[in-house]
């Protein structure tokens, strides 16, 4: 494994590859086909450069551990909005999750529907490509719109199209309280529906998902607010009477472990840890969630699902071989974890087609024109 | 301004190339005659300007491809055109381009208040999409200052912003979907009615990518169910330096306005003479707007006005009622306005870390009295995101050049403290030529050779973003 200490060193690395490189940052993230080439890791170039509580901006080198930042960033009472997915429960992986890591892969959690995903607080990005130039775009500040934007196109290319060495993020200061409301007992159909109505609400929802088989056996639907105090209180009364007509049990859960446990379980998709079953990730349109998840179980009996942002996201865990994109919907498949004795040959990401399929290709060209880092993994 | 010499090849075969497009267009979506072109011979940015070929009004996606079809096959540049409202020059035309204006394309295909998003025809101004949704209680949250006018097309090749993005974020926050035209005419979705990219976040990337990647012709936004209500303070400050201290302490404590606007002295005397808004007479003012329900927002103002109490503020004025509001705003809405009416200005928008605000507002300060020139501020000050108005006198000879040559040393010292030369407005022709002072040359290059992806011959929007020289040999090869 290299692990370059500098920018420097990376692009002095990455100038003398000889041959594909299997990019990473502390490794919990890996996904796809097993590692091709040398291993190259972030974890080298760690630090917090900057960080200024009054500008919502903090800039650490992208091998800092994620850890790292949320601490240092506790101490004034600010995180990362984004709410970062932990991907080690259900990859079964260890290691330690670096904030390039977070970048790369875009992992964003609940929060995404309400302050956009991690490529929506990404202000800017230092990175080395694969030719090993050095290379920079964004800055520090909040809005900027000079020149073209690849701080978006580099958040979620894995690594495919530079190394990240550098990454400067807008933070959210930690609001005082938390609530949740859970509605117990709904089918999928009438949960989707309630999430949609709380996230039309003016109530300002951070959080809204759906377990059909929760952890105490029963479908639950959790709405989770946050803000100042009173407006948790009232805010979390006011949902509550929004669905009180459903003729459904509800209750709020104002305790900030309870919560905060509740939502991690969400975030890294607890429910399907310790199995190998394959887990595919689904971007949609909300109503039709309900709808290719019961079309899916037609023919697949053996399927567990969790839905997050509002029915916009679906985590299904489904048989070795299944591929779920045969199923037509508009939105997006990624095969998130395969059991690793399985031959199946399905790409890990949706494929593009026709010109955008070529608009791809014709970036990677540009960016990594040897095709050494992370070679195939995006397709 | 520099702009490439109009190519005599394409000149020359002007009426073969306007009788094909005819072919494609209904009658009255072709204009060629040069009295009629010179109303697309510039945007806001009035002190540039040069009449187009021909002007083209398609009224669908696929007009839209036969046209792109055309001019691909022959060689002719597009320049792409919302509603003219770019305040960079991001609509201005070469002699030999035609301007592809998407001003008639302005529908609203779906509406889905379930799933939170509207699509559109890119026509479609800024404020009428909000106004679409409006009987639904929701909103579209990027609200530029010239949303009445503006058009979502331009919106998503700017990258807009606006007043309330320190909370609902800029525009590529709230796009989820485009159908675009590449140059050679082929049409493709990116996004849709759900979040993030499959594969590379190529909607990311067309999202201020002023119009040089494609033309978007249809989008799917983002819409939010609007706050129970909202409401100003107005805050009056003895200094600059202490307004802006109290905004990076507003921000710290962990309270998110939905807008913390910023205007200085000369814009305050400004604005008074002109819209008599009963501002304070003070060094430095601040209009911090909350939102939620009347109890929220008294709690959040409690907060807001017990932090400014603690810099021994001119004057705290909080509005009870919506027509005090509305006049708290009035001020700000009409600042554009009264700064025209003393001189033509020319408006900067280059972002700064929110901590050096002081500093630079008083750079700025001293540089205006070695440039003898005027200058106020008024901005969005909670994301750092200046924007300093020169005042000059277009008739004066000299007096243009003396602005650009101020304007262009104002946007250095943003990139100097660590901040952008643009925050919402775009580069367009007017920051072009600045680029290199914000990028080095390889970091020009990898943008450039995004464009070699989507746009090999070079043809979308000629001229804009990259320094002349920059794209030179890209654009010979291209020849």
């Amino acid at each position: 494994m290299i692990k370059p200490d500098s920018e420097l060193a990376l692009v002095t690395t990455i100038k003398e590859a000889k041959g594909p490189m299997r990019v990473i940052g502390g490794g919990t993230r890996i996904i796809g086909a097993p590692a091709i080439g040398e291993i190259l890791s972030t974890t080298g170039m760690s630090g917090i450069s900057l960080y200024e509580p009054g500008a919502l901006t903090i800039v650490a080198s992208s091998g800092t551990p994620v850890a790292e930042i949320e601490a240092k960033l506790a101490k004034d009472h600010q995180r990362l909005a984004f709410e970062p997915m932990d991907h080690r429960e259900l990859l079964g992986t260890q290691g330690t999750p670096t904030i390039g890591g977070v970048v790369a892969t875009n992992a964003s959690g609940p929060r995404r529907i309400q302050v956009g995903a991690c490529r929506d607080s990404l202000l800017g990005v230092r990175f080395v490509d694969g030719q090993g130039r050095s290379l920079k775009n964004g800055g520090r500040v909040m809005k900027n719109v000079t020149g073209y934007d690849l701080v978006k196109l580099m958040a979620g290319s894995w690594g495919t199209l530079g190394v990240l060495s550098e990454v400067s993020l807008k933070v959210q200061a930690i609001p005082e309280a938390v609530g949740c409301v859970l509605v117990n007992g709904l089918d999928e159909t009438a949960a989707v529906s309630v999430m949609s109505r709380a996230l039309g609400s003016p109530y300002d929802v951070s959080g809204a998902a759906h377990a059909p088989v929760g952890v105490n056996g029963h479908p639950v639907t959790m709405i989770r607010v946050e803000g100042l105090e009173s407006s948790v209180s009232y805010r979390t009364k006011k949902l509550r009477q929004m669905f009180a007509d459903n003729g459904v049990e509800i209750t709020i859960e104002h305790d900030l472990e309870n919560v905060t446990a509740c939502w991690k379980w969400v975030r890294d998709v607890s429910l399907f840890k310790n199995s190998e079953a394959s887990v595919w990730r689904i971007s949609i349109k909300p109503t039709d969630a309900p709808g290719l998840v019961a079309r899916i179980r037609a023919d697949y009996h053996d399927v567990s699902v969790l839905y997050d942002w509002g029915g916009g996201l679906i985590w299904i865990e489904a048989p070795e071989g299944v591929n779920l994109r045969s199923f037509e919907f508009s939105g997006h498949a990624t095969l998130i974890r395969k059991s690793p004795d399985t031959l199946c040959k399905l790409p890990i990401f949706q494929p593009n087609v026709g010109p955008l399929l070529a608009i791809s290709k014709g970036l990677r060209s540009k960016f990594d024109p040897r095709n050494i880092l992370n070679p195939g993994l995006m397709g | 301004m520099d702009m490439p010499h109009p190519d005599e090849r394409i000149l020359s075969r002007k009426a073969a190339i306007i009788s094909r497009i005819r072919k494609v267009l209904s009658a009255d979506a072709v204009i060629d005659n040069p009295s009629e072109t010179r109303a697309y011979e510039c945007d806001a940015l009035t002190a540039y300007k040069c009449p187009p070929m021909a002007v083209v009004l398609p009224r669908s996606t696929t007009e839209v491809s036969a046209v792109l079809k055309i001019c691909h096959e022959e060689g002719v540049p597009i320049v792409p055109r919302g509603a003219g409202t770019s305040l960079a020059g991001g609509a201005m035309p070469t002699a030999d381009a035609i301007i592809l204006g998407v001003a008639r394309m302005n529908e609203v295909l779906e509406a889905d208040y379930q799933n939170r998003f509207i699509r559109v025809q890119t026509g479609r101004t800024n404020l009428s999409v909000s106004g679409f949704v409006e009987g639904e209680d929701f909103f579209y949250a990027p609200d530029p200052s010239s949303q009445l006018a503006c058009a979502i097309a331009g919106n998503i090749a700017m990258n807009s912003g606006g007043a309330h993005c320190l909370k609902y974020g800029v525009t590529t926050n709230n796009l989820l979907g485009v159908t675009m035209v590449m140059m050679d005419g082929q049409i493709v979705e990116i996004g849709g009615a759900f979040l993030d990219a499959g594969g590379l976040d190529l909607l990311g990337l067309i999202c201020g990518s002023e119009g040089q990647l494609g033309v978007v012709t249809e989008a799917t936004l983002r819409i939010l169910r609007k706050p129970e209500g909202a409401r100003p303070v107005l805050v009056g400050f003895d200094s600059n330096e202490v307004a802006g201290k109290c905004v990076s302490e507003i921000i710290q404590a962990g309270i998110l306005p939905v807008a913390i606007e910023f205007m200085d002295r000369p814009c305050i005397r400004a604005t008074e003479d002109f819209a008599g808004a009963g501002y304070p007479d003070c060094e430095a003012l601040l209009i911090i707007e909350v939102e939620g329900s009347e109890a929220e927002i008294d709690a959040q103002l409690e907060r807001i006005i017990s932090i400014a109490k603690q810099h021994n503020p001119v004057e705290v004025r909080e509005s009870g009622s919506s027509e005090e509001s509305a006049k708290i705003w009035l001020g700000r809405k009409s600042a554009f306005g009264a700064m025209g009416q003393i001189n033509d200005y020319m408006c900067l928008d280059g972002t700064i870390p929110v901590s050096q605000l002081p500093y630079v507002l008083r750079r700025i300060g001293e540089m205006s009295k070695e440039y003898g020139l005027d200058v106020g501020n008024v901005f969005h000050a909670g994301d750092g995101n200046m924007h300093p108005l020169i005042l000059f006198d277009a008739n004066k000879p000299g007096d243009l050049e003396l602005c650009e040559a101020f304007g262009a040393d104002i946007l250095r010292l943003c990139v100097e403290v660590g901040g952008c030369l643009t925050g919402e407005h775009g580069v367009g022709v007017e920051k072009r030529d600045l680029m290199t002072d914000q990028f080095d040359m390889a970091d020009l290059d990898i943008q450039m050779s995004v464009k070699d992806v989507f746009d090999p011959q070079w043809l979308l929007n000629p001229a804009k973003v990259f320094p002349l020289k920059a794209s030179e040999s890209r654009r010979n090869l291209a020849n």
